[in-house]
């Protein structure tokens, strides 16, 4: 999100959802494979391609959606960034770029058009393994299309480069004049039901909610007189700076609400030691997780058929999350949450969540005019400002939200580990179609017949390590290993490995990089350099 | 945009050229039957149930497929249509007359049979019968339950594009199945189960709600835990329990489409490993706690901890999964009552 905010002032996807089917009449996806990790927006892809939209799908592995795609780019994995300059190389040497849309809402172009000067389609070629006529004909499509709407989700976010990979993205849709508009915009799909609203509440490090910065003296005034209490104003730990405090015994205690790092977070020793560093671990969970068997105290959680409350969506709709049973602890988790206010000696009497979101709303501009009335039926999409605005379906018309949109100019970066001779195959990981992180384990339908890790290893690497489909190998890092079943598969590059992460048995994150993007602290899921053996 | 009135029942309408006089009566409150018309779905105009007369038009209209026009004057309940709609139903019913009765499941038929009072079929003759299909965990299908209207092989190909359903044979031997006729479990189903939401008859049908008539289930919209997308759909309770998820038209982002996980993972929040109470550990041992003895002892350890160490020893993870008003006070809790900003979630991971 970070890559956004730098370029247009606010870090969300721009546009709703049901523009792709009704105004996209391009869609670019770059490293999202959408039919599985966002199903329901993967249908609405495939039903605009087949109603004529054009899809340009980018992705080293061969998704669903490549096969409606009228064109493919299998560019290499960790090579994005020249990839796109590569695109915008083309684009104006051919002087197709949206010169009043740069004129008028952009500043930097100059820079820009120096970088991407360097990355001639026959260097791009050799870096991405795409041929240079393709790379001319998508470069010219996405110029000359009207409305085209990109999207990306952590393929793009998930490298060491994560923010320069958005920042990119975004590079190329204000090149072209695609933003601001309906059926364009630079969409990056939220993986969980809530990461938006997570974001949006402040559970970030630096902002409180509604993005308000902590270090800013007029916020933390304000913020102040609403709590009624004395507020720090030093920027607080990215999630893995808190694990290596915790290690380094800085960090003391924790709290952690259904979150599950050992399985989900990169390089899981490395979070084992830290939790098991810490004096006090207090885990809320709905199962008796790998995390929470660190805890000192484990509170259960109520899942969210036992809640009232709110979810935000990608395309920044908030909406209502309905109590339908009794919660299965006895209470609700903002009921606990109340509690250990109150047991600490801060008194909070909140009787319902609507009256914890009227007073989030109270202090925060973006979401002043949200009710709980309002949202009833459809949601609303933020900004909603005041209580007679309807929400704003897209951003950055007329204006970014910085005012002028900052072209960022960005070199290639290699990941930070390659392959070599002791480690000599790629690790990438993604969701599978049938899991969600680490809940649906727990649903005996889906467990019962999505019941293990499928590591994909193309025929070319299956014939040399003389593995077939069924068969057991384990894969190794230079920071863990683990065992998985195979599938011989083309839909991975030669070289390449994918696995999913949602099974203990084969806890993906054992092995994976624990290089991250410096800006945003994401882990770098999708590169690191393994070894595969036949069991 | 043209608007064109016409008069259903007596009701004037307006509506957009191109609607159609099923869609105008639906906007003028005015119920037709019908069971193989589907406001996401492409027109197929195959059950006929929705016939309605028309002055002026020689025999009946199928109003799913007729295209309002000016003036139109339009009848949906006469002696007539009853009559036909009764016969259709029958036939309907022929291969199965158990289908009249069924109320099981979502079962849109057997409620129109009871309204047009058909409880058999006067039409006897040779029956199909094929194997009840409950391969998979999720769906059941039961052909002979079917009347072919095809909304199944609409939703398969038009909402989810999977293109895993289809017409197989021809006349009495027709079928809508999987590609190559295999079971739901061997075919390509991504089990989105689109199909069982439009069905209108029960063939196929959510195998946890197999036992339960709709009406006797309770309803409650919410939006989906699991992906960013926010797909909205009805939980449907019984006694306190989920017992299945139902897609609803209005959601705003979804419409009735959802994928495996929305309509089918649901489970996990009756699963016996759930959490029930607070856990201490003590040597070593999680033991069952009060939660007044639990977040006493957090209270307590928390505090003894900021005093010894100072307020940056905290550090909260808050969760993209919980709900904004749980994040609003987890990040609340974390500045103003441990005095530290040390407060992230998981979408950096």
């Amino acid at each position: 999100m970070a890559g956004l905010a730098t370029t247009f002032g606010s870090g969300a996807m721009t546009n709703p959802i049901n523009e792709i089917t009704d105004e996209a009449e391009l869609m670019f996806l770059i490293g999202t494979n959408t039919t599985e990790a966002h199903p329901v927006i993967g249908y609405k892809m495939r039903q605009a391609a087949r109603n004529g939209c054009k899809l340009v799908v980018c992705d080293p592995r061969h998704i669903d959606l490549v096969d409606e795609a009228d064109y493919w780019i299998r560019h290499n994995p960790g090579t994005d960034i020249p990839l796109l300059n590569g695109l915008m190389h083309i684009i104006i040497k051919e002087g197709l770029e949206n010169k009043a849309f740069i004129e008028e809402r952009t500043e930097n172009y100059e820079a820009l058009k120096a970088t991407v000067a360097k990355y001639t389609p026959e260097y791009v070629s050799s870096l991405t393994g795409v041929d240079e006529e393709l790379l001319y004909e998508v470069a010219k499509l996405i110029a000359t299309t009207d409305k085209a709407m990109l999207f990306y989700t952590l393929g793009i976010t998930e490298h060491v480069c994560g923010t320069h990979n958005v920042m990119s993205c975004a590079n190329l849709q204000m090149l072209t004049g695609h933003l601001g508009r309906p059926g364009t915009g630079v969409n990056p799909i939220r993986g969980q039901n809530n990461v938006q609203g997570a974001c949006d509440m402040g559970a970030l490090p630096n902002v409180y909610p509604a993005y308000q910065n902590v270090t800013l003296p007029e916020v933390q005034a304000k913020f102040e007189k609403a709590w009624n209490v004395k507020l720090p104003n030093k920027v607080g730990l990215k999630i893995p700076e808190m694990f290596e405090k915790a290690n380094e015994g800085e960090v003391k205690a924790m709290y952690i609400l259904g979150e599950n790092p050992v399985l989900t977070d990169p390089n899981s020793n490395h979070i084992r030691s830290g939790l098991a560093n810490l004096e006090f671990l207090v885990v809320q969970e709905l199962f008796l997780t790998e995390t929470a068997e660190y805890a000192d105290v484990v509170l259960p959680a109520a899942s969210f058929a036992e809640c009232d409350g709110t979810f935000t969506n990608t395309e920044r709709r908030i909406q209502r999350c309905r109590k339908a049973i009794e919660p299965i602890p006895g209470q609700a988790n903002w009921q606990t949450i109340c509690m250990m206010f109150n047991k600490m000696g801060y008194p909070v009497n909140y009787s319902h969540p609507e009256e914890i979101f009227n007073e989030m709303a109270s202090l925060s501009p973006s979401m002043a005019g949200v009710t709980y009335e309002k949202m009833a039926a459809k949601g609303i999409q933020w900004p909603c400002p005041t209580i007679d605005h309807p929400g704003t379906p897209y951003l950055h018309a007329g204006k970014f939200t910085r005012g002028l949109g900052a072209f960022q100019a960005i070199e290639h970066q290699a990941p930070g580990e390659t392959p070599d001779s002791e480690y000599p195959y790629l690790l990438s990981t993604g969701r599978i179609l049938q899991h969600y992180n680490v809940t649906t384990p727990y649903s005996s339908g889906i467990a019962s017949i999505w019941d293990r890790e499928w590591a994909e290893v193309n025929p070319h690497d299956a014939a040399v390590l003389n593995i077939r489909t069924g068969d057991k190998v384990k894969v190794a890092s230079r920071r863990g290993e683990l065992t998985t079943s195979v599938k011989v598969t083309d839909r991975v590059l030669p070289g390449v490995i994918w696995m999913s992460f949602h099974y203990t048995e084969s806890p993906t994150n054992a092995v994976t990089s624990d290089v991250l993007d410096p800006i945003t602290g994401t882990g770098e899921y999708k590169a690191c350099a393994v070894s595969i053996v036949k069991l | 945009m043209e608007l064109v009135k016409l008069n259903i029942d007596g009701k004037e309408v307006e509506v957009p050229a191109g609607t159609t006089v099923l869609q105008a009566a639906d906007e003028a409150g005015v119920h037709i039957p019908r069971l193989c018309y589907d406001p996401e779905l492409s027109l197929a105009g195959a059950c006929r149930l929705c016939m309605v007369e028309i002055e002026g038009w020689r025999g009946m209209a199928a109003s799913c497929i007729t295209e309002v026009s000016p003036g139109m004057l339009v009848k949906t309940d006469t002696p007539d249509l009853a009559e036909v709609r009764k016969t259709i139903l029958e036939l309907l019913v022929a291969n199965n007359p158990e289908l009249a009765s069924n109320a099981k499941g979502n079962n849109v038929l057997a409620k129109y049979c009871e309204q047009y009072g058909v409880k058999d079929s006067p039409f006897k003759g040779e029956t199909n019968y094929y194997e009840i299909d409950d391969s998979n965990p999720f769906i059941v299908r039961d052909f002979s339950l079917c009347i072919l209207c095809g909304k199944c092989v609409r939703a398969c190909t038009e909402m989810t594009g999977q293109d895993n359903l289809g017409f197989l044979n021809r006349g009495y031997d027709r079928k809508a199945t999987t590609a190559g006729d295999v079971d739901y479990i061997n075919s390509d189903c991504v089990f989105c189960g689109q199909c069982v939401a439009v069905c209108p008859t029960g063939a196929l049908s959510e195998k946890s709600l197999t036992d339960f008539a709709r009406d006797e289930l309770k309803t409650v919209r919410t939006t989906c835990p699991f992906c960013g997308t926010g797909c909205n759909f009805d939980l449907a309770v019984k006694d306190d329990k989920i017992v299945g998820v139902l897609s609803n038209p209005e959601s705003p982002v979804n419409g009735r489409s959802l994928c495996v996980k929305g309509r089918f993972g649901w489970d996990f929040v009756h699963n016996e490993k759930r959490l029930k109470t607070p856990l201490i550990k003590k040597h070593g041992q999680f033991v069952t706690a009060s939660w007044d003895e639990a977040l006493d002892l957090i209270a307590e350890r928390f505090k003894e901890i900021k005093d010894q160490y100072g307020s940056e020893s905290f550090a909260a993870l808050s969760s993209a999964r919980c709900t904004n008003e749980e994040n609003y006070l987890v990040q609340k809790f974390t500045r103003a009552v441990m005095d530290t900003n040390n407060v992230d979630h998981c979408a950096r991971t």
